[in-house]
C-alpha cells in the first residue's frame, strides 16, 4: 500500500511539474492542481497509512488514524481551490488584455516562441 | 517611570506638533517646545543622583525570549548627552520657529525634529543593545526626513539619500557587531556587557565585533573615509544642521565609542584603528575646511575634524584622554551649534553664505558678530574660552601617545591640525565680519530678530562661562560622564583655565601663532591647494552606487527576466539540486516500518490514477479533455482518502473537485480550447527530465517517510476531543477548536482570494483591450425546463443535506467546509439551470456579505472567549435540556464553524458568479484570431 501511495505521489508530481513548465496558462493551472494533489497526499502520508480507522471517537474502535495531518490537508484542499481559482482568473484576465495566453507576455523571441506558431 | 518618559515625551509630542499645524506656526513650535521642556525638566530632576555617580535603572520585559527588553539606564554619560540633546533641542526649536519661512510647513518640521530627538534620547538612555539598535536606526530615518526637509531642492534629496545610505550601511554592520558582543557576554543588557570587558577582549571574535561596531560608529560620526556624507547633508535647513551635525546625530557614533569604551578599549587594535582614524579625520577635516567658501561647508568639515579629535582621544584608551574627550564633546556642541546658528543668521540676513562675497558685516550686524567672534575663538582654541581648555587637554594627551614607536608623531600632527583649525576659525570670523564691507549683497544686512540671536547667545554665554569657571560649571558633570565611560576609575584631575607653563601650553601657543600666519598667507596657500588633486567623494559615491545598481540589475535580469517559465524552471531546478545534493551526501538506510498489504481495489485505483496521469500528459493540449481527466484524478484521490480512513478529506476533496471543475469549465468558455504545440524537443526533454527527477525525489521521500516510525502530537487531540472539544470528529474539532486560529487565518485568505477574483473580473475596472465580455443575454425562461424543475428540487434537497452535514460535522464526517461547498454547489446549479440573469433577479444575494459576516462571526466567537477571561478562540460546551429532544450539547466551536461555512459559501459563489457573468461566446470567435472579445451587450 505504501508503495502505491508513494508512486502515486511521484507520478502526480512529475505530471504536475511537466505541465507547470508549459508555456500556456491553462496547462500551468492544471499542473498546479496536480501538484496540489501530490502535496496534499504527501502531507496526509506524514500521519502514515491506516485502513478502517477514521479519527471519529468511538468506543468500538481500538485505533485511529492520525487526525492532525488530516486537518492540515483539509484546509490545504480549500486553499488550493482558492489559489487555483485566482490563478485561472488571472490567466483569463491576461488573455483578455493581451489576446495571448502565453505565460510570458513579452518574452523575447526564443526557440519556444518561434515554435509556438504552427 | 520618569526615565522612559524622557524618551517617550518627544515621540508623544511629534504627532501633536504635526496636528497643530492648523493652529499656526507658533502653536507647532510651542507644542514641540513644551514637550522638550517637560523631558528636559524630568532629566534635570535626576541631576542629584547622577552627580553622585549613581545610575538610575528602569526596565520592562518586552521580548524576553529574544533578550530584547525595554531597559533604560541613566548614568553620567547618558545624562551629559541627554542634556545636550534636550538643551540644544530647545534652543533649536526657538531658532527654527524664526528661521523657517512661512511657506515651510512648520508642523512636519517640528514632528520630524521631535521624532529625531526621541530617537537620540533612546540611544543614549537605552540599556539594551538591541533596543539601542532600534533607536539607532530611527535616528537614521528621522534624520533622513530632516535633511531632505526642503523637498524641492535636489541637493537636499541627494544629501539625505547619501546620509541615509552611508549611516544605514554602517548601522547594518553594527547590528552584526552588537549581536556578536551580546553573544560573547551572553546578554544583550548593556550594563551586563560592560562588566565583561576581559571576556570580550580575549574572545577570538573580538576583532570582528570591533570592526563591525567601528563601521557603525565611524559612518555615523563621519570619520574618514566615511566623512563625505556630512558636507552633503548641509543642504538641510540650518536649524537641522545646527542640531544634527553639531550636537546630536554625528555625536551618536562618538557616544557609542565612549559607551563601549570599557569593553573594547585598551587593546592595540583599538588604539591603531580608532586613534589613527581620529587623527587622520581631524587633520583632513581641518585642511579641507580651510579652503571651503560656504560658511556651512566650513563648519561641516570643521565638525568632521573635531569629531576626529574626540575619536582620537577615545582611541588613546587612557582614562585621562577619555575625560578630555567627554569635555570636548560638551564644548564642541556648545560652540559649534552656536556657530551654525550664526552662519544661518548671516545667510538669512545677508542673502549669501559665500565667504568670498562677504566682509565687514560687524558694523551692520554687531550682535551676530560678537557671538561669532566668541564662538569662533573657542573653536580656534583661544583662551579663556572652553574650546581652549579641551584642546589643550587633547595636546597634552597627544604628547603621551606613542604611535608604533614614534612618540612625537601624534603630537606633531595634532598640533598641525590645531594650527589649521585656528586658521579656518579666524577666516570664518575675520573674512566675514571684518575687513572691507561689500556692496554687492542683495540687500542691506542687519541684525536678526531676537528669536534668531538669543539661542546662539545662550550657548555663547556657556562657552565663556565654562571657559572661565570650568570646575564649578562643568566639573561634576564631566567627571560623572567620564567615570561612566571608564567604568569608575578616574585619575586625579582638575579642570582649570591655567595649568601653569607646560609643553601643552607651548604647543597651543604655537598652533595659534602658526594658524594666524597661515591665514595671513591665505592667498598663496589657496593657490597651492587649488593646484593639488581633489578627489570628489560624491562622484566616487555615485559611481559605486551606480555600479552596485547595475550589478544588481544584471543578476536579477539573469535570474528572472520576467519570464514565468524561466523563473519556474529555476525554482524547480534549485529544489532538485538542493534535495538530491542532500540525499546523495548523507547516508541512507531503508526504513523498517511494516507496510500495509495492497488490496486489489487499491491496485485498481492506482492503475487508474497512473493511466489518468499519462492521459493528461498526452492530451493536455486538448484543454477540455485534460480538465475532465484532472477531474477524474481528483475523484480517485478522494476515493483514496476515503479508503485510507480520512472521510472528512474525501468529502472535502470531492466537493472541491466539483467546484473546481465548474470553475475551470467556466474559464475555459473564455479561453482558447486548445493549447498550441509548443517548445522544441530540447525544451520538452529538459522539462521531462525535471519532471521525472521531481517525481522520483518526491515519491522516494514519501516512501522513505512512510516506511519509518514516527511520533505524533495527535495523542493529545484524540484524548481531548470529546472531553475538551465536545466533538467526536477529531479532525473537525482540531479545525474549529484546537487549531482554530489556523482556520481563522485560512478562511480570511479564502475570502480575500474571492474578493481578488471579483475585482479582477469587475467589468467597470476593465479598460482598453482588456474590456471583458458582458452578461449573456439569456431570456427570462430557463434553457431547459426539465433541468430547471429538477434543480429547484435539488436546491431544497441540497440545502437540507448541507445543514445536515454541517450539524453532524462535530461528531461525524462533515463540518463547515464541506457544508459550505455543498450549499455553494446547489446554488451554482441554479445559475446553470436558469441562466445568470434569471438567477441574479431571483436569488438576489450579494456574495460579499456572507464572506464578511463569516469572518466576523468567527472572530466574534474567538473574542467571546476573552470575555470569559480565556485566550482567543477558547471554546466551551453547553449542555442544554431541550424538551422532547433531550439533552443537547452545543459547543461554541459550532458558531466558529458557522463562520467557516459562510465564508466558504460566499467565496465559492463569488468566484463562480464573477466568472459566469462574463459573456460567453465571444471568446470562441476570438480563438485563432488572437484578439480579445470586445463585443458589448
Amino acid at each position: 500500500m505504501e508503495f502505491l501511495v508513494a508512486s502515486a505521489v511521484g507520478v502526480l508530481t512529475a505530471a504536475g511539474v511537466y505541465l507547470l513548465l508549459r508555456a500556456h496558462t491553462f496547462p500551468v493551472v492544471l499542473g498546479l492542481t496536480l501538484l496540489s494533489y501530490a502535496t496534499n497526499i504527501y502531507l496526509f502520508a506524514t500521519g502514515r497509512l491506516a485502513v478502517n480507522a477514521p479519527p471519529l471517537i468511538d468506543e468500538h474502535l481500538a485505533r485511529y488514524s492520525d487526525p492532525l495531518p488530516q486537518a492540515l490537508v483539509l484546509t490545504a484542499i480549500v486553499i488550493s481551490f482558492g489559489m487555483t481559482a485566482l490563478l485561472v482568473v488571472m490567466a483569463l484576465r491576461s488573455w483578455s488584455v493581451s489576446g495571448d495566453d502565453h505565460v510570458d507576455d513579452g518574452e523575447p523571441a526564443s526557440a519556444t516562441a518561434r515554435e509556438d506558431r504552427p | 517611570m520618569s526615565l522612559p518618559l524622557i524618551v517617550l515625551l518627544p515621540f508623544l509630542g511629534a504627532p501633536l506638533a504635526a496636528l497643530m499645524s492648523r493652529a499656526g506656526r507658533n502653536a507647532c513650535a510651542a507644542t514641540a517646545f513644551a514637550f522638550s521642556l517637560a523631558a528636559f525638566a524630568l532629566l534635570l530632576s535626576h541631576l542629584p543622583e547622577v552627580a553622585q555617580g549613581e545610575a538610575i535603572d528602569a526596565a520592562w520585559t518586552w521580548l524576553p525570549s529574544l533578550g530584547l527588553d525595554l531597559e533604560f539606564r541613566l548614568d553620567g554619560l547618558g545624562f551629559l548627552f541627554a542634556l545636550l540633546i534636550l538643551g540644544i533641542g530647545l534652543l533649536i526649536i526657538v531658532y527654527a520657529r524664526f528661521y523657517l519661512s512661512e511657506c515651510d510647513p512648520m508642523g512636519s518640521f517640528m514632528a520630524y525634529l521631535l521624532a529625531f530627538q526621541g530617537a537620540m534620547l533612546g540611544i543614549v538612555l537605552a540599556d539594551n543593545v538591541l533596543l539601542l539598535l532600534v533607536f539607532w536606526e530611527l535616528t537614521s530615518l528621522s534624520s533622513f526626513l530632516l535633511i531632505g526637509y526642503w523637498k524641492h531642492l535636489p541637493e537636499g534629496r541627494q544629501g539625505a539619500r547619501m546620509a541615509l545610505t552611508v549611516t544605514a550601511a554602517g548601522g547594518l554592520a553594527m547590528i552584526a557587531g552588537m549581536l556578536i558582543l551580546g553573544d560573547i557576554a551572553e546578554s544583550y543588557r548593556l550594563s551586563d556587557i560592560l562588566q565583561q570587558g576581559e571576556a570580550i577582549r580575549s574572545s577570538p571574535q573580538y576583532l570582528l565585533a570591533l570592526l563591525l561596531i567601528l563601521a557603525g560608529c565611524f559612518t555615523k560620526s563621519a570619520q574618514f573615509p566615511f566623512h563625505f556624507w556630512l558636507p552633503h547633508a548641509m543642504a538641510a535647513p540650518t536649524p537641522v544642521s545646527a542640531y544634527l551635525h553639531s550636537a546630536t546625530m554625528v555625536k551618536a557614533g562618538v557616544f557609542l565609542l565612549a559607551r563601549l569604551w570599557p569593553v573594547l578599549a585598551g587593546t592595540e587594535a583599538w588604539f591603531y584603528l580608532v586613534a589613527t582614524t581620529g587623527l587622520v579625520t581631524m587633520l583632513a577635516g581641518a585642511l579641507i575646511a580651510l579652503f571651503k567658501d560656504d560658511l556651512k561647508a566650513v563648519l561641516a568639515y570643521s565638525t568632521v575634524s573635531h569629531l576626529g579629535l574626540v575619536t582620537m582621544l577615545l582611541g588613546f584608551g587612557t582614562p585621562m584622554a577619555a575625560l578630555a574627550a567627554v569635555f570636548h564633546i560638551l564644548n564642541h556642541a556648545s560652540f559649534k551649534a552656536a556657530l551654525f546658528m550664526t552662519a544661518g543668521i548671516v545667510g538669512h540676513e545677508a542673502g549669501t553664505r559665500d565667504i568670498q562675497r562677504l566682509g565687514g558685516l560687524a558694523q551692520a550686524m554687531p550682535i551676530a558678530a560678537t557671538l561669532t567672534v566668541l564662538a569662533g575663538a573657542s573653536m580656534a582654541g583661544v583662551p579663556p574660552l572652553n574650546g581652549f581648555l579641551s584642546k589643550e587637554m587633547m595636546l597634552q594627551e597627544a604628547m603621551l601617545a606613542d604611535w608604533a614607536g614614534n612618540g612625537w608623531l601624534v603630537a606633531v600632527l595634532a598640533t598641525l591640525a590645531a594650527c589649521l583649525s585656528v586658521a579656518y576659525s579666524f577666516r570664518f570670523v575675520i573674512h566675514v565680519f571684518f575687513g572691507r564691507p561689500r556692496t554687492s549683497l542683495a540687500h542691506q544686512p542687519h541684525d536678526p530678530p531676537a528669536g534668531l540671536w538669543l539661542p546662539p547667545a545662550v550657548l555663547v554665554v556657556l562657552v565663556v562661562a565654562i571657559g572661565l569657571m570650568p570646575a564649578a560649571l562643568a566639573g561634576t558633570l564631566v567627571a560623572a560622564a567620564a567615570s561612566a565611560v571608564t567604568g569608575g576609575e578616574l585619575p586625579a584631575h582638575r579642570l582649570a583655565l591655567w595649568h601653569g607653563v607646560n609643553p601643552a601650553l607651548g604647543l597651543s601657543a604655537l598652533a595659534l601663532l602658526s594658524g594666524l600666519v597661515l591665514l595671513k598667507a591665505y592667498r598663496s596657500a589657496r593657490a597651492s591647494w587649488a593646484a593639488g588633486p581633489h578627489p570628489q567623494a560624491k562622484a566616487m559615491f555615485d559611481a559605486v552606487i551606480d555600479y552596485v545598481v547595475d550589478l544588481a540589475r544584471t543578476i536579477t535580469q539573469g535570474l528572472h527576466n520576467g519570464s514565468l517559465q524561466r523563473q519556474l524552471a529555476f525554482a524547480v531546478g534549485a529544489v532538485l539540486v538542493l534535495g538530491f545534493a542532500t540525499f546523495l551526501t548523507t547516508p541512507y538506510a531503508p526504513g523498517e516500518r511494516a507496510t500495509l498489504a495492497a488490496e486489489p481495489v487499491a491496485v485498481v485505483g492506482w492503475l487508474l490514477l497512473l493511466a489518468a496521469c499519462a492521459a493528461v500528459l498526452a492530451l493536455h493540449r486538448n484543454r477540455l479533455l485534460a480538465l475532465v481527466i484532472v477531474g477524474v484524478i481528483g475523484l480517485i484521490v478522494s476515493l483514496g482518502f476515503a479508503y485510507l480512513s480520512a472521510p472528512d478529506l474525501a468529502l472535502t476533496q470531492i466537493a472541491v473537485e466539483v467546484v473546481t471543475v465548474i470553475l475551470l469549465l467556466l474559464a475555459l468558455g473564455h479561453l482558447p480550447r486548445h493549447t498550441p504545440r509548443e517548445g522544441g524537443w530540447p525544451r520538452r526533454l529538459r522539462d521531462a527530465g525535471f519532471a521525472v527527477a521531481a517525481g522520483l525525489g518526491t515519491g522516494g521521500a514519501v516512501w522513505a517517510m512512510m516506511t519509518r516510525d514516527f511520533e505524533t502530537l495527535s495523542g493529545y487531540y484524540l484524548e481531548q476531543s470529546v472531553p475538551g472539544g465536545g466533538g467526536a470528529n477529531v479532525v473537525n474539532v482540531i479545525l474549529v477548536d484546537f487549531r482554530g486560529f489556523d482556520t481563522f487565518g485560512e478562511i480570511t485568505v479564502l475570502g480575500i482570494a474571492a474578493l481578488a477574483i471579483h475585482a479582477l473580473l469587475d467589468r467597470s475596472a476593465a479598460v482598453g483591450r482588456g474590456a471583458l465580455p458582458g452578461v449573456p443575454p439569456a431570456g427570462d425562461a430557463p434553457d431547459s425546463l426539465m433541468m430547471a424543475v429538477a434543480m429547484r428540487i435539488m436546491l431544497a434537497l441540497s440545502i437540507v443535506v448541507g445543514v445536515f452535514v454541517f450539524l453532524r460535522g462535530h461528531n461525524a464526517p462533515g463540518g463547515g467546509f464541506v457544508a459550505g461547498l455543498v450549499v455553494a454547489i446547489a446554488l451554482a446549479l441554479q445559475y446553470m439551470a436558469y441562466g445568470m440573469r434569471w438567477a441574479d433577479t431571483h436569488l438576489r444575494i450579494d456574495y460579499h456579505t456572507p464572506i464578511g459576516w463569516g469572518v466576523a462571526v468567527a472572530a466574534a466567537t474567538g473574542l467571546g472567549a476573552w470575555l470569559a477571561g480565556h485566550p482567543f478562540l477558547t471554546s466551551t460546551v453547553w449542555h442544554l435540556d431541550v424538551p422532547v429532544v433531550g439533552e443537547v450539547h452545543i459547543a461554541s466551536a459550532m458558531f466558529f464553524d458557522t463562520g467557516v461555512f459562510l465564508v466558504v459559501v460566499g467565496a465559492t459563489l463569488l468566484a463562480l458568479t464573477s466568472l459566469a457573468r462574463l459573456r460567453s461566446g465571444g471568446a470562441r470567435q476570438a480563438e485563432g484570431a488572437g484578439v480579445a472579445p470586445r463585443e458589448e451587450a
